[in-house]
């Protein structure tokens, strides 16, 4: 049994755990039975379909419409793409763009024998997986080869809306020392039901998130970890109603971290909850094949409920998510589980009521790559105190051994960040992960002292919060608004039309194929 | 780093404050000092130093001093600087338009809305276009307010409806009208390329065209937004640093009496 410096009680820990497991897979039984619009528009990039009509319209939407709109969709994409490739001999791409032209019915079924099926699509499943197995294994090279920096990575965001510009900030960052490169989506892209196409220029508050931008970031950002002899990672966002697609677009294109959090999109987002649900899945399996760390959620909890009384909701849901995560094969060092640093700065002994959260979540969760995020909610246009609460936030961060430093910037309150935020930001990190790098190594908790009893608290409370979600299931927990103090209908939010019952013909290999081959 | 170390010289100026002449202090009336940093897309040194303290002179700075610079990539450095301002300020002839309204704290807005109104109000408020952000309509709308002040939630009289984030504005108007709303709030939080004058714009031409903007009080708030600025747009008032819930209850409920809105 693995010792604690806070005096946690890992029975307590493995009850604690025993009871998400439970939850998760109450949601997992229904997950399972059904698909989305999403999930098959993902499998139909998987068979290689990409690129746009004349309209600008995705070829995996002009494929998975043309099922929708003929009732079909229940039966999969791969079902009717296979009946269409037996056919006509065509390929999967030949079809999309004949269907797109109004030029063939792929609602046709010549055959519902599942080994044609097999055979016809085995070729093409085949070219997929080792697409991304090259990309896995191209990372893992770069890793073994120039290495990379020492945990807590520091993780920065670039954020200007064309990903040129994007680009220029992403190099200087990686210079500064930046192990993780986010691109901040335009607002909004969360709830388009498509993934826009090619290079992007304009966005608001952020750049569009596709292919060919993740290419180009990619591109670059291998250049600048050959440069400075780092691997430098790059982040994206597998949310919104585009999760499973925007996996599979980063597991082509050689992405390393994806923010994937199963609950984020319907409590932030008003996302339908069982298209979130069915959809995580589907971007986690995805995720966990291609050696993706997945970030989720949590803090943002903090951002609308208090960070002192919610702290709770946290623990609870990041163990929530740790089941769902390993339920779609996502190994545990993949798991960037999230949590933040978000209590009222003015708050007395509020650091320690910190650093205790801190240091309990990585004793719970021991191998996750944990999320750290930086003060938000309590930023201001004061700059300069801005700076030291994020210090206190490296601090915590060096002192208990998170795994992805989400840097704080002095002007967060303020706009995205200048170039100089983000170096202001990368030395202060360096300054005291360097100045404070065995501080965890060195310091204990005093017992019956602050930080002890503040995890018992925490621990406890989620204990009884987790009772109360599996009285309910998780569902219900939602409607009732126990995360972040929203409330969310079952059937409400956006997305729910797209979400369909799987019928008898139904395949998707990939799920088996990717949980299974790691 | 010892370029321009930061000059403390005296210098021979008057020293009296003079209210229709103000400029910065520093440590001593009128010395006019300001720091500044910036980033210019130039290679690191003797030459960058030397456009950064001219871009200061055209500023308006004497005596410029680039304390500090740092390459932050190639072909770009970052300055800490400071000078001395020789612009002045006529401060008795400034006006600045402000939200017209005493700002009571929760119970005295509830017992003001028992006497004055004599009803429960509505009040709905959104995170209006494609702002994604809820953390300033949260902040005044949400049961446990912001920072020790309540949210309109809390109040007795007040029946408030935070549809969250990225509500259309035509979705935001049918709703209010739905509600009965007696004020509608907007927030916006993202600001990049003024999206939410766009936004905001587009909302009051909306409530125009559909002949509500009479019926129902328009308020706007997010921490890039000014009482000036909401005028401007057409809205009744707006709420931006430093406000809180008590603040848009307060205007809501004296605007409404001020209206003769039962």
């Amino acid at each position: 049994m693995q010792k604690s410096k806070l005096g946690l009680d890992f029975q307590k820990v493995e009850y604690a755990r025993g009871l998400a497991k439970g939850i998760a897979q109450d949601v997992q039984s229904f997950v399972e039975q059904y698909t989305t619009v999403a999930v098959e528009r993902t499998l139909c990039r998987l068979m290689g379909i990409d690129g746009v009509d004349d309209n600008d319209v995705p070829l995996p939407n002009v494929v998975v419409e043309a099922l929708k709109d003929k009732g079909v969709l229940s039966e999969g994409a791969l079902f009717f793409i296979a009946n269409a490739m037996i056919q006509t001999g065509l390929s999967p791409q030949q079809i999309a763009e004949k269907v797109a032209a109004d030029e063939l019915d792929i609602t046709k079924v010549v055959t519902t024998d599942p080994k044609a099926i097999a055979d016809v699509l085995q070729p093409v499943i085949d070219e997929s997986m080792a697409r991304i197995r090259a990309r896995r294994a191209r990372r893992e090279h770069y890793l073994d080869t120039i290495g990379e920096g020492p945990k807590p990575y520091l993780y920065i965001i670039v954020a200007t809306g064309n990903i040129y510009e994007d680009v220029v900030q992403a190099q200087a960052g990686a210079r500064q020392g930046a192990d993780v490169i986010a691109v901040i989506r335009t607002t909004g892209q969360s709830l388009l039901d498509y993934v826009p196409y090619g290079a992007t220029t304009e966005g608001f508050g952020g750049t569009f998130a596709t292919q060919e931008n993740f290419r180009i970031m990619r591109k670059a950002l291998d250049e600048v970890g050959e440069e400075q002899g780092r691997y430098i990672r790059l982040c994206n966002y597998c949310s919104g109603l585009c999760m499973p697609e925007i996996a599979i677009m980063g597991a082509f294109e050689g992405l390393d971290v994806m923010l994937n959090d199963a609950l984020y999109g319907i409590l932030f987002r008003d996302i339908n909850m069982q298209r979130t649900l069915i959809d995580q899945y589907m971007s986690r399996i995805i995720n966990g094949f291609a050696g993706v760390i997945i970030n989720t959620g949590e803090d943002n909890y903090l951002t609308t409920a208090d960070a002192v009384e919610a702290a709770h909701t946290v623990l609870a849901s990041d163990l929530i998510n740790e089941q769902l995560a390993l339920m779609a094969g996502l190994p545990e060092e993949q798991m960037g589980l999230g949590h933040a640093f978000e209590m009222d700065p003015m708050l007395e002994n509020g650091f320690l009521l910190e650093l205790a959260q801190a240091q309990m979540t990585r004793e719970i969760f021991p191998k996750a790559t944990l999320k750290y995020m930086p003060p938000t909610k309590f930023m201001t246009g004061n700059i300069f105190r801005g700076h030291i609460q994020d210090a206190l936030f490296n601090m915590i961060g060096i002192w208990t051994h998170q795994g992805i430093q989400l840097l704080g910037m002095p002007t967060e309150a303020i706009h995205t960040p200048f170039m100089s935020d983000r170096y202001l930001s990368i030395e202060n990190a360096k300054y005291i992960f360097n100045n404070m790098r065995s501080i965890g190594d060195e310091m204990e908790f005093k017992e019956d002292g602050i930080c002890r009893n503040r995890v018992k608290e925490v621990l406890g409370n989620t204990i009884k919060l987790l009772e109360d979600i599996t009285k309910e299931g998780l569902f219900t927990a939602l409607e009732k608004g126990i995360f972040g103090d929203v409330k969310r209908p079952k059937n409400g939010g956006k997305g729910l039309a797209g979400v369909t019952m799987k019928g008898a013909n139904y395949l998707n290999p990939f799920i088996e194929l990717m949980k299974g081959k790691r | 780093m010892s370029e321009g170390l930061y000059s403390m010289e005296a210098k021979d100026f008057d020293k009296t404050l003079d209210l229709s002449k103000i400029k910065p202090y520093g440590d001593t009336m009128n010395d006019g000092k300001v720091q500044l940093s910036f980033t210019l897309p130039v290679p690191c040194g003797a030459e960058a130093v030397e456009a950064a303290k001219q871009l200061l002179r055209k500023m308006g700075l004497e005596n410029p001093s680039v304390v500090f610079y740092q390459e932050l990539t190639p072909g770009f450095t970052f300055l800490n600087c400071y000078g001395s301002c020789t612009h002045t300020v006529d401060y008795t002839n400034i006006y600045v338009p402000k939200v017209e309204s005493n700002t009571m704290d929760m119970y005295e807005t509830d017992e003001y809305i028992k006497e004055n109104i004599g009803r429960k109000i509505v009040i709905v408020g959104a995170s209006t276009g494609t702002d994604a952000h809820t953390v300033g309509i949260d902040a005044i709308m949400n049961m446990k307010g912001y920072a020790g002040h309540y949210g309109l939630e809390r109040y007795e009289m007040i029946e408030a409806y935070n549809l969250g984030s990225q509500v259309p504005n035509e979705e935001f108007i049918a709703r209010g009208i739905e509600l009965h709303a007696d004020a509608l709030l907007v927030s916006q939080t993202v600001t990049q390329k003024d999206v939410h004058i766009q936004n905001m714009t587009n909302f009051i031409e909306l409530m125009e065209a559909e002949g509500l903007r009479d019926k129902m009080i328009c308020c706007c708030g997010g921490a890039r937004v000014t009482h000036e600025l909401a005028k401007e747009l057409g809205f009744d008032a707006g709420f931006g640093m430093n406000t809180y819930a008590d603040d848009v209850a307060s205007f809501v409920v004296q605007e409404m009496v001020k209206r003769g809105m039962k």
